[in-house]
């Protein structure tokens, strides 16, 4: 297990490599100069120039890249062209903030679809059954950025249940220590505090869940049916095992392992896939700061970003890998 | 049996959230019905009915967020917003208008050559630090701006519109800064400047706290001190910017609100919804589509600021046939600028005649525009040696993105498009990307006529038509390549006079002459909407989008 461990993380370094090269690529082959985007259409050409000249942004890009990562493997991420300050301060807000928001939203995706797939699967062809495969197609196709704003319209509108935008109440501040509120709110032990962050995350963690729960509870469901009529099962029934405890506790358990690759795979693309969620719902995340730092050519922080995610993306993968041994003995990585 | 517990766990848990939640909002409900309809409408749904009583936190929702916080290194008027609040400048605008009167400068001399400005600075006001503002602190902040060696130009940083307003270095206009009491500042001029005091009252010139710049260094940027109505607290970036109260600021009865909280909404439609669910009290950039609904709803009220904008078709003179000056005017005349405000702006915006506008001194009223009229366009053409039309497709670039002097640049394109379609232009709309954009336009190799737009910097025509249209500003602002020679000189001696009427008259002339080589479509002024809880009084917009907070509060 530990060597496989230890196997799994040397094959990152090439795989991120890999990924910063095509990152540094994509990026410069976007046209559009920097500097004009950084200072603005009111900015003077000698001013302009200078920072091309700082930035090292008029040396071949082979050069630019070069430096970039001899900089990275002395940890240091780059600073960030637009607001000057280092890259590695910088984001963690925002990828807390980010953090956050996938947590929940998987969260609600992972217990609404997983539920929503075993009952379809145990009363299969029933009424609830239907609905719910109805309900998780419409999901899989929902627009969030539709979905955001007429939940925005219903839920803070119309019945004034939940706040619309941001993370927490303004007049009202959160401390932040780790600049996850939901933490720093039980830290600090100010339960009103947690309530109100808590409410501020249902709206877009349904927004930004909707989709993967609906792949969820499709996933559970064909993968249950499949489980549920295998003999193991049978028997249990035959033995005169509660219903309940057949579904859930034995079928489940097998069921779960392509359920846990889907939601692995659907945890990373949201990590980076957040942007519309992000803006309609003013969360400021990593998802609206890289989506800032392209339209105003923030190199180092577009680069460091992506690569960023494209890190935590990896870990997932290997958590979920781990956890299938976890979960079935019969998967032993040696 | 782990897997087991800890799903029932969360099953559990997520059952147990989903009822708090309906009972928690119910309770909500509860105290917003029971404490009124103002306390409703000024609430957020999670404050306390106590905070609805006595409203002291103003919370402003605005498209994007602050670059930084020192105004000398900014250009961008996001982050000029904030530094209005945070820092004074010697001399302000008049609110709501780009007249100049006294701030921290109560009275000002100007001598007989325009060459020496005296100012008698405001006594006994300190900065946020507590230390004292006074002429040595005004000298520290024009040699930080205008030393290129100076230390504490930090990495990365110009200042832009210092060299921009004043010159570049070697072409400076301010000689020398002296402090000549502790109270009392000279200027020395290089050569008189016109619009020296306009300049100075720009919010890029706000005085900031020596001694913070000496121990903050860098960091200054996020951290600014000045001698302002409210003291900066906190930045959380693409989120928030937390204002409170300077208790002890200087000029009596202001600030009138406790603390200021600028919020990041970049979404239009999420921003108007968050201030109609009380989660934000004043809101920047309605877009014209939403008027009717705020209109519609008496707990907000509709801001206008002053319209002092242009948006422009431009063309390109390194483009054939636009160098001819009879198919600029052709196409001048084949644009229907009021179907387009009736279409586009609702109403919110006039048809633009000169390239700047109208509620600006100087403004040239007998200037005719091109009326809507395709037979004279037609005529023009023919006469141009195109009786057919123009031969190939015009590129047009429409912009991608909002801007408060064009909402929708694709939108408008489309309706020109159409219009010129009928006297034989066929149009190929492209809009890359804005950095793409800005960067095309510029060099001027792929665009044969662009959209763009321009909001005045500070109250002098100057900022308008020399910045724009002069040949001094290729490459640049003046992406049209347009050069007139005659049109220089009259530029260059208005910047040098200082007789205002002399000037007015050099800037009428300079209208009459770009009216008739028309290198541009001047397109609409329009008037930026913002909107705002109804019991927010004492806000005024300013023009250039340079406003303060400080006379805000709530009814």
């Amino acid at each position: 297990m530990n060597s496989y461990l230890l196997k799994r993380i040397i094959v990152l370094i090439p795989v991120l490599i890999g990924m910063t090269i095509i990152v540094f690529s994509i990026i410069h082959a976007i046209p559009g100069d920097p500097a004009e985007t950084i200072l603005g259409q009111k900015a003077t050409e000698q001013s302009k120039q200078a920072l091309r000249e700082q930035l090292g942004l008029d040396k071949p890009w082979l050069q630019q890249y070069f430096n970039y990562m001899g900089d990275l493997l002395q940890g240091d991420l780059g600073t960030s062209i637009r607001t000057k300050t280092p890259i590695a301060k910088e984001i963690m807000p925002y990828l807390a903030a980010t953090l956050e928001l996938t947590a929940a939203a998987m969260l609600f995706a992972t217990i609404v679809g997983v539920n929503a797939g075993i009952l379809g699967a145990w009363r299969q062809n029933s009424w609830f059954d239907y609905t719910a495969m109805i309900i998780a197609l419409i999901g899989v196709s929902m627009p969030i950025f539709w979905l955001g704003l007429m939940e925005q319209l219903l839920f803070a509108l119309k019945l004034h249940w939940l706040p619309s935008i941001g993370r927490m109440d303004q007049r009202n501040p959160v401390e932040s220590i780790t600049h996850l509120y939901v933490i720093d709110t039980i830290i600090a032990g100010q339960w009103g505090q947690l309530w109100t962050v808590m409410k501020h995350l249902i709206l877009p963690s349904i927004a930004l869940g909707t989709i993967p729960m609906a792949i969820i509870a499709r996933m559970t469901r064909s993968s249950m049916l499949e489980v549920m009529n295998s003999d193991y099962i049978r028997t249990a029934k035959a033995k005169g095992m509660p219903q309940f405890l057949v579904v859930y506790k034995h079928a489940l358990k097998n069921a779960l392992i392509p359920v846990l690759t889907v939601v692995g795979l659907q945890t990373g693309a949201l990590l980076g896939g957040a942007v519309l969620t992000e803006t309609i719902f003013a969360w400021p995340g990593v998802g609206r700061y890289i989506f800032e730092a392209i339209s105003s050519r923030d190199y180092p922080v577009i680069q460091t970003g992506i690569l960023i995610i494209a890190f935590i993306f990896v870990v997932i993968n290997l958590i979920v890998d781990l956890l299938y041994a976890a979960i079935d003995p019969r998967i032993n990585y040696k | 049996m782990k897997t087991w517990s800890s799903l029932a766990l969360a099953v559990t848990l997520g059952a147990v959230l989903f009822l708090s939640g309906c009972g928690g909002n119910n309770n909500n409900a509860g105290t917003e019905a029971t404490t009124g309809s103002n306390a409703a409408a000024t609430t957020a749904p999670e404050s306390s009915p106590e905070a609805a009583a006595t409203q002291d936190t103003l919370i402003v929702g605005r498209g994007g967020d602050s670059a930084s916080l020192d105004p000398a290194i900014v250009t961008d008027g996001e982050s000029l917003k904030i530094a209005h609040q945070v820092f004074d400048s010697l001399l302000e605008y008049k609110p709501g208008t780009s007249e100049v009167q006294a701030s921290l400068a109560d009275s000002w001399e100007v001598s007989a050559d325009g060459l020496t400005y005296t100012f008698k600075l405001h006594p006994g006001v300190k900065f946020h630090d507590g230390t004292d503002f006074d002429a040595e602190a005004v000298v520290f902040n024009f040699t930080r701006w205008s030393d290129p060696a100076s230390e504490f130009k930090f990495e990365g940083d110009s200042f832009d519109y210092y060299d921009s307003m004043f010159g570049p270095d070697g072409s400076r206009v301010i000689k020398e800064v002296k402090a000549v009491d502790a109270t009392t500042v000279q200027f020395i001029l290089n050569q008189p400047q016109a619009p020296f005091l306009q300049n100075i009252a720009m919010t890029s010139f706000g005085i900031a706290s020596p001694a913070a710049i000496k121990e903050k260094k860098e960091n200054f940027k996020n951290e600014p001190v000045g001698t302002g109505p409210y003291v900066f607290k906190e930045w959380k970036h693409n989120d928030s910017i937390t204002l409170d109260k300077n208790s002890g600021y200087w000029k009596e009865g202001l600030p009138k609100l406790n603390k200021v909280i600028v919020r990041s909404i970049p979404d239009n439609s999420a921003r108007f919804n968050a201030l109609q669910n009380g989660e934000i009290d004043l809101m920047e950039d309605l877009s014209p589509d939403d008027l009717s609904t705020l209109e519609g709803n008496t707990e907000l009220q509709k801001i206008e600021r002053p319209p002092f904008n242009v948006s422009y078709l431009g063309f390109n003179f390194k483009k054939k046939p636009f160098d001819n000056v009879k198919v600029r005017q052709a196409l001048n005349y084949a644009v229907n600028k009021q179907a387009i405000i009736d279409a586009f702006f609702s109403g919110q915006a006039t048809a633009a005649v000169n390239p700047m506008p109208p509620s600006l001194w100087g403004y040239n009223d007998a200037v005719k525009d091109y009326d809507y009229d395709l037979d004279k366009a037609k005529a023009l053409l023919a006469e141009a040696g195109y009786p057919e039309g123009l031969p190939d497709p015009v590129t047009l670039y429409a912009m991608p993105v909002s801007r408060p002097y064009m909402p929708d640049g694709k939108k408008v394109a489309e309706a020109i498009q159409a219009d010129w379609e009928k006297i034989g232009v066929k149009t190929v709309i492209e809009s890359p990307e804005w950095a793409t954009y800005l960067d095309d336009t510029k060099a001027g190799e792929k665009d044969d006529i662009y959209m763009l737009g321009w909001t005045g910097d500070n109250g002098d025509p100057d900022n308008f038509l020399y910045t724009l249209l002069d040949k001094d500003a290729i490459p640049g602002n003046n992406r049209s390549f347009y050069v007139n020679e005659e049109l220089h000189t009259l530029l260059i001696n208005a910047q040098k006079e200082t007789d205002q009427t002399k000037r007015s008259d050099l800037y009428k002339q300079a209208q009459e002459i770009i009216k008739a080589d028309a290198p541009w479509i001047p397109l609409v002024h329009t008037t930026p909407l913002l909107a705002a809880k109804a019991n927010l009084k004492g806000y005024v917009p300013g023009p250039t989008g340079t406003e303060y907070y400080s006379g805000i509060y709530f009814e």
